[in-house]
């Protein structure tokens, strides 16, 4: 990243006013660092040189908004990542969620869906996928969008394929695909229960109850008072027993109320709300 | 040596033909080492891996440990940047993680966190850039440079891979060329 293209913390605050108050989207608990980092990545891009300049475009250029909204946020997202993770839910989690009738999960952050085909599959598997659904959703519309294809870049099928073997997959993973060109679309079938919806974990609120909220490597880009508001969010949008999984480089350490979880894995960070 | 008593941070990168090196310069260390010592290596994603304990070996009382998102920057602490994301350091010296583009082909990338231990601890921090095969850690290595911290790069004569320290040398010649010996030397001088 070329240094010309810092911008220091007041400017940084400017322009999150900026769209805060134009767009309605506020970035102001998000981490600094990355986030800082972000916005030079996209001015470096855009061949913008300074944040006055980058604000100008921030206030009069409406499409160049939704371009800067998809470039900061990070849409990074991949199928089956850490098989350690998805190969403790299908052992431990699953059976457990088993026993109710109907399923609630929710991905909070789906990116371009990912991660929850990759649960749709484990469901699948377990014979769960019938009776659950899955709430998927984003901030950003175009990730959504994206999503709701069942579309993923056929250029990583083959890590994916690895790291879906390493999670203890049962069948080919080329059976939940069908590959074209230079994608791969995930089965209808596969995709039938899942609902790709926005939301926006600062400004949403709870909108239904979960028995599992997968949330992972999300939180990252908060600061800890907002990460801690999320958690609430979180807790208060589980059942009790219900179960949290946040990235595995995440915690719960600096939440209030972390003493309201039990941790069912240490190493995968999966989380269980006390009764 | 000259005497730099208000360094805080040694952040080392390496990539193909650094573990050796690296596992050379931890186990010389003293184990009262004060400062913060960040280790970013290119490695693989979604495997289980044990690099923490392979780079601390044969080194009783060595702990290296991998952050977790927000933990504070402990003095006398040996991190490993974690597989799979950008590692970064907050104004508030707490870690942030990051999982975005892969930057120089490379998850975590060692320009990342340079760059970002650069802005932090300017001149308090030392930047040591190792063996690897491609252009990763220049451009952080300069930034370290260019905030008053100190530079190091091994010395590609001396590197199975020479291409990562050229490139930084090619970028910066503000920067000491230290054989893997000589850093190990350096580190030794700032410990008492």
């Amino acid at each position: 990243m070329s240094s010309q293209h810092e911008i220091n913390p007041e400017e940084l605050n400017a322009i999150i006013d900026l769209i805060r108050l134009q767009y309605g989207y506020d970035f102001s608990d998000y981490a600094p660092a990355s986030f800082r980092r972000r916005i030079a990545r996209c001015m470096s891009t855009a061949g913008i040189k300074t944040a006055y300049d980058l604000k100008f475009h921030l206030l009069n250029d409406k499409p160049f908004f939704g371009w800067f909204l998809q470039s900061i946020t990070v849409n990074v997202t991949e199928m089956f990542r850490d098989p350690a993770f998805y190969k403790m839910l299908r052992e431990q989690v699953l059976p457990t969620l088993a026993s109710y009738p109907v399923l609630k999960i929710w991905h909070a952050g789906c990116a371009t869906g990912e991660e929850v085909f990759s649960m749709a599959i484990l469901l699948q598997e377990e014979g769960l996928l019938r009776r659950t659904r899955i709430y998927a959703t984003d901030l950003n519309p175009a990730n959504l969008e994206r999503a709701r294809t069942g579309i993923v870049p056929l250029q990583h099928m083959r890590d994916y394929t690895f790291n879906y073997i390493q999670s203890g997959g049962k069948n080919e993973f080329s059976s939940y695909y069908t590959a074209r060109y230079e994608n791969a679309i995930i089965d209808k079938e596969l995709r039938q229960n899942i609902l790709f919806s926005p939301h926006n974990l600062v400004t949403d609120q709870v909108f239904n109850e979960f028995q599992l909220i997968c949330c992972r490597n999300v939180l990252i880009y908060f600061n800890k008072v907002l990460q801690n508001r999320v958690i609430h969010l979180f807790y208060d949008s589980l059942s009790p027993l219900g179960y949290l999984a946040i990235g595995m480089k995440e915690s719960l350490l600096f939440s209030d109320i972390r003493d309201r979880f039990d941790v069912v894995s240490a190493t995968t960070k999966v989380f269980r709300r006390k009764m | 040596m000259v005497n730099e008593p208000d360094l805080e941070i040694i952040v080392i990168g390496g990539s193909a033909g650094s573990i050796s090196v690296m596992i050379q310069i931890l186990s010389a260390l003293p184990l009262q080492f004060p400062l913060s010592i960040v280790i970013v290596l290119h490695r693989l994603k979604n495997v289980s891996s044990e690099m923490n304990k392979i780079l601390s070996m044969g080194r009783r009382g060595l702990n290296i440990h991998e952050p977790d998102d927000k933990e504070p920057v402990q003095p006398g602490t040996i991190y490993l940047a974690p597989q799979n994301y950008h590692l970064l350091v907050e104004a508030d010296k707490s870690f942030g993680l990051d999982y975005s583009e892969l930057v120089n082909y490379s998850r975590p990338a060692i320009d990342v966190t340079f760059e970002s231990v650069a802005q932090v601890f300017g001149p308090k921090a030392v930047g040591v850039l190792l063996s690897g095969a491609n252009h990763d850690g220049a451009a952080g290595l300069q930034a370290i440079v260019e905030q008053g911290g100190r530079g190091i790069v091994q010395d590609p004569e001396t590197a199975e891979y020479p291409t990562m320290p050229r490139a930084a040398l090619a970028k910066t010649q503000r920067v000491d060329i230290f054989t893997p010996q000589q850093i190990v030397t350096y580190l030794e001088s700032l410990c008492c």
